[in-house]
């Protein structure tokens, strides 16, 4: 395992030091890192980076298979486009987690920002996942196309809520499941609440053992049957924006 | 050169915020170093500073920071400022040579006290004297820029990137209580001295990340109460805005706020009848004062700083707190560069604005 020190390192630097190690380093552990950008951008599959620090914006752009590990909170733009691959936050992240996400799978212990899974969108067996242990800001799944986003609304003061406003506005596509149930106004009117299915048990309990095996926590209390799944109502609900008819 | 207003180029930009909360006071070094971390956010078109508690000595005088572009108007600016102030001290503001920082204007600092008899003639205070002498140089006085006017603080900047304009104005060598910072990316207009952030008016300043899709209208709203926005560039406004409110109509700061980021009408609706009244009178009154648009913003007055967002958080914004200091920057790791393990550290939602004042009874 390699160890890359990156305390006052130019975010391009540390960048192109850790294209060069993964030639030859599937294991590559990277301390002390302070807001460098770009972090595991376009990195393929087989390699395995833990971060330790504040990981910077765009971490995780454009990845293509790789696995992160971060141990502190992630900024902004986290998994910006990303492709596939695994990754673990043990913290909080930012807004646009997730930013128009093809594929992968996110967790985050903590809570995350605004806009969190904007546009992220699905294409036959490509579709990403974001599970996020606390709760999420305004704008969650704003004009989301496909995936599906986790919320569990663990540790919440009694005045926090899971959401924020907009919910799920302007999305066309994908599922949201949130624990418990949620005020109406929260919500774009493009989504729209449905029942739970078998699948849809099956998919929470799976992805919430991820989450707990990950964080080395015990969630057997969680009941699968207590979450809400929202839809979107219109799968392409612009198509007459721009035309008369 | 074409300067703001005169030409587009169709934000980015990098706000970075201290203070100690029991008023001691500390050196530049530490907000250069968080506002130099996002050095990506900034383009070399602009950096500056807002310090308070940096002149002690001279704390119940205005102080003045003006560019001039050259002798000429200086001399003609200062025939104006001896004409309406007793001038204390007046200086050129100590710079030093730093490789980025260019084409520097003469930088000069005036320690002043308003004439009492032209005071009194007008049936004003000083502060609305000296805020009418500000406007009326920035306006009249072509090649001459006031861009700091408050006691016991002051603003430093220039076109370069921030941690290059801190160097240039040597600023560990002053102690403030409360410091701001901003980076600049600009996009709309060129960068010129004048254009860097912050913008103050007396006491207050604003450093901001964004752009103000409401200028227009808040202008046309502020240049009815006597102001002149010279400079245009949208964040000057903010600035007299706040000036406005709090000092002219004496509404107090937490109001202000609502009137600027009021609640939607949606939300308004879910409130209490008492509460749904006022916020749409406020509303109502003060519609033009509305600030639309992306933004996260920094004002720092002689009480404390307020971080605020749009209400629906179009840009970045992270609070940390640690014994009596409060941080706020666009980045959470341009907190921790300077301190590593806070208290606490959280982002405010948008439009809740984040009010770290001074403790009540600090020594300003």
């Amino acid at each position: 395992m390699k160890i890359i020190d990156a305390s006052n390192m130019y975010y391009r630097d540390l960048n192109t030091m850790i294209d060069i190690e993964t030639l030859n380093e599937k294991n590559i552990t990277v301390k002390n890192v302070c807001g460098q950008r770009y972090i595991g951008r376009g990195l393929s599959s087989g390699v395995k980076i833990k971060v330790f620090g504040i990981a910077g914006n765009d971490m995780a752009s454009y990845m293509n298979g790789a696995e992160l590990e971060i141990f502190g909170n992630a900024q902004d733009a986290l998994g910006n486009t990303m492709n596939s691959g695994k990754i673990v936050v043990h913290g909080n992240a930012g807004d646009t987690l997730g930013y128009a996400m093809r594929g992968g799978q996110i967790y985050v212990e903590g809570n995350v920002g605004y806009r969190v899974g904007i546009h992220m969108k699905e294409y036959k067996e490509m579709k990403p996942i974001i599970v996020v242990g606390g709760k999420a800001g305004d704008f969650l799944g704003e004009y989301m196309a496909g995936g599906a986003i986790l919320v569990l609304g663990l540790n919440l003061d009694e005045n926090e809520d899971i959401i924020g406003k907009f919910c799920a506005t302007g999305m066309h596509g994908g599922v949201i499941y949130l624990r418990g149930k949620q005020d109406l106004y929260k919500f774009g009117k493009e989504a729209v609440k449905v029942e739970l299915e078998d699948s849809d048990t099956s998919f929470l309990k799976k992805h919430i053992d991820v989450y707990a095996k990950g964080f080395d926590k015990d969630l057997t209390h969680i009941d699968v049957n207590s979450f809400s799944k929202y839809l979107a109502i219109n799968k392409n609900p612009y198509s007459n924006m721009y035309c008369l008819y | 050169m074409l300067k703001e207003g005169e030409i587009r180029i169709p934000s980015g930009c990098a706000i970075s915020g201290i203070i100690d909360i029991k008023g001691d006071r500390f050196s530049g070094q530490e907000i250069v170093k968080s506002i130099a971390l996002m050095h990506e956010r900034s383009n070399g078109l602009g950096g500056g500073f807002a310090a308070y508690g940096i002149y002690p000595q001279y704390k119940d005088l205005y102080a003045l920071h003006i560019f001039y572009d050259n002798l000429e108007i200086k001399m003609k600016t200062e025939g104006f400022l001896s004409e309406h102030f007793d001038i204390e001290s007046a200086g050129n503001i100590p710079t030093t040579p730093v490789p980025g920082v260019i084409n520097k204007p003469l930088i000069w600092r005036y320690f002043v006290h308003p004439r009492t008899y032209m005071v009194k003639e007008d049936f004003i205070d000083e502060a609305e004297f000296t805020s009418r002498c500000v406007i009326r140089i920035n306006k009249d006085y072509n090649g001459a820029y006031v861009f700091s006017s408050g006691k016991n603080m002051g603003t430093f900047k220039g076109v370069g990137y921030p941690e290059d304009i801190g160097k240039f104005f040597m600023l560990e060598t002053y102690d403030a209580y409360m410091w701001t910072a901003h980076g600049r990316f600009p996009t709309n207009t060129p960068g010129w001295w004048g254009g860097a952030h912050p913008f103050t008016m007396l006491n207050w300043s604003v450093v901001h990340n964004g752009e103000i899709s409401s200028y227009d209208a808040n202008r046309r709203f502020v240049e009815m109460f006597g102001y002149n926005c010279t400079l245009q560039t949208d964040t000057e406004v903010i600035t007299y805005l706040f000036d406005l409110l709090v000092r002219k109509h004496e509404m107090p700061i937490e109001k202000a706020i609502k009137v600027v980021v009021a609640p939607f009408w949606d939300d308004i609706d879910r409130e209490s009848k008492e509460m749904q009244r006022e916020l749409k009178a406020m509303r109502a009154v003060y519609s033009s004062a509305l600030i639309n648009g992306p933004f996260s913003i920094i004002l720092g007055y002689e009480k404390g700083m307020i971080a605020l967002n749009d209400r629906i958080k179009l840009r970045p914004l992270v609070v940390a707190r640690k014994d009596s200091r409060m941080y706020v920057a666009s980045e959470e790791s341009a907190i921790r560069i300077i301190c590593s393990s806070p208290d606490k550290v959280w982002s405010p939602k948008g439009g809740e604005p984040i009010i770290a004042l001074l403790e009540e009874g600090t020594q300003k």
